[in-house]
């Protein structure tokens, strides 16, 4: 008997040792001694920047892709709440926790980047340099960060029970929305328009005057992915916090912004080459550097739009959901490239930056920790179901 | 081979023109593509 209620008592209670929290748990641990080196030791200790590459890895990959890779949440909310595409609604929350997380470890990110990071809020509040462009970044960062926790919090309240503040902030959701829509304008487009300072660092065929459309509009196709991804990997790990009325919208969701980010992929194209008719860079193709760039725009831009618009034209989510995922390394490609690998290109290859395994340790740590707390919401909070209390409010 | 230009005049007015020309081709290729990508949708009825 007492067997039994042992054996029942461990089939109640599911191992913690699972593979994911195994592997989860290493690469914290060994984040987290990288992280008393970085902070005891300085920079110096665990990076390989230089004076002629002060941005590395995490300004390359955590900030430019994580910043890149969230803007799935303006995109969704705007569908949803500015243009009135209720057939996204569900759609939205798990975007938006996806857009939150991204930014907060964009930030925690910048702690390990920045000299000094206890400085990080002068620019808001002791000492604007309101004629630099990193400033504008900052300041619709730390806006946009607030503003996405704002979007966030009925989640969180929902969760704990606190309706009043639940339905005071559900209120404010267009007003935000809108913030969101014009905050992300000003920075994914900021964040290219940081590299318009170093026209003889970046190579021609990726510097471009055009460099702060090419981020911004390059954002957008990168958010319809993440979501279309971030989706798929909810599907595959996360199903059974699902209701019906998520699973029968997610199709749907999928398909349409596939769509949409085919079209948008295609303009971008079409721009990319008005980028290099504008500054005659055409004879950079027949290069060795040239190779590489139409490695990214064919490989990674244009047969991903194709593939979308395949995928959306025969309702193929199988291949729609491949796609999204090369499309999102196709963006980690583009940010890679513009920060690191075309950035010093003159430069002798000794002389070149290569990122250390204790900053690829650190982003793999950043990035594992933002896996762990959106499986810790999405299996707490209503992210992927309508909580019952409210349901009937969100159908209205 | 690189197109050598002699003035600012010069390289303008070339760059300029294959900038329209790509403008007049986004124009025409654009819309064709959504034509593709919308081909199979179901038509909305408006009456």
């Amino acid at each position: 008997m007492q067997q039994i209620s042992a054996s029942l008592k461990n089939a109640a209670k599911p191992s913690v040792w699972t593979p994911f929290n195994i592997v989860a748990g290493i690469i914290i641990a060994v984040g987290l001694v990288l992280t008393v080196i970085r902070f005891t030791g300085g920079l110096g200790a665990v990076t390989n920047l230089d004076h002629h590459t002060p941005w590395g890895l995490w300004i390359g990959f955590d900030l430019l892709c994580g910043v890149a890779l969230a803007a799935g949440g303006y995109m969704t909310s705007a569908a949803c709440y500015i243009f009135g595409l209720k057939r996204f609604h569900s759609a939205v929350r798990p975007a938006i926790l996806t857009a939150f997380l991204g930014y907060a470890l964009v930030v925690l990110a910048l702690h390990y980047d920045v000299g000094r990071p206890w400085r990080l809020p002068y620019p808001i509040f002791y000492s604007q340099g309101t004629s630099s462009l990193l400033f504008e970044v900052a300041l619709c960062v730390f806006l946009y960060l607030t503003v996405l926790f704002v979007e966030f919090t009925p989640a969180a309240l929902e969760w704990l029970g606190l309706k009043r503040a639940r339905n005071l902030v559900v209120r404010l959701v267009l007003v935000l929305t809108i913030f969101g829509v014009l905050l992300s304008t000003l920075h994914q487009s900021s964040l290219g328009a940081l590299y318009l300072i170093a026209p003889s660092k970046l190579h021609p065929l990726w510097y471009s005057s055009y460099l702060a459309l090419f981020f911004f509009v390059s954002s957008m196709f990168a958010g319809l992915s993440m979501v279309i991804f971030e989706s798929t990997l909810s599907h595959r790990f996360l199903h059974h916090k699902m209701d019906e009325h998520h699973i029968e919208q997610s199709h749907g969701v999928a398909i349409s912004f596939a769509k949409a980010a085919s079209f948008i992929m295609v303009g971008y194209l079409f721009m990319q080459m008005i980028g290099l008719a504008a500054d005659n860079d055409w004879h950079y193709l027949t290069t060795g550097w040239g190779a590489w760039y139409l490695v990214e725009m064919i490989g990674f831009v244009a047969l991903p739009a194709f593939f979308f618009a395949v995928g959306s034209r025969e309702r193929n989510l199988r291949l729609i959901r491949w796609t999204a995922l090369w499309a999102v390394l196709g963006i980690v490609l583009n940010r890679l490239n513009v920060s690191l690998v075309a950035f010093n290109w003159q430069l002798p290859a000794d002389q070149r930056y290569f990122p250390s395994w204790m900053e690829v340790g650190i982003t793999l740590f950043i990035v594992t920790l933002g896996v762990v707390a959106y499986r810790f919401i999405a299996t707490r909070m209503p992210i992927f179901y309508e909580h019952p209390d409210y349901k009937e409010q969100q159908e209205e | 081979m690189e197109q050598a230009f002699f003035t600012l005049q010069e390289f303008m007015t070339h760059t300029k023109a294959v900038v329209y020309l790509l403008m007049a081709a986004a124009l025409i290729g654009l819309p064709l593509f959504w034509l593709f990508l919308t081909g199979r949708d179901e038509k909305k009825r408006t009456f």
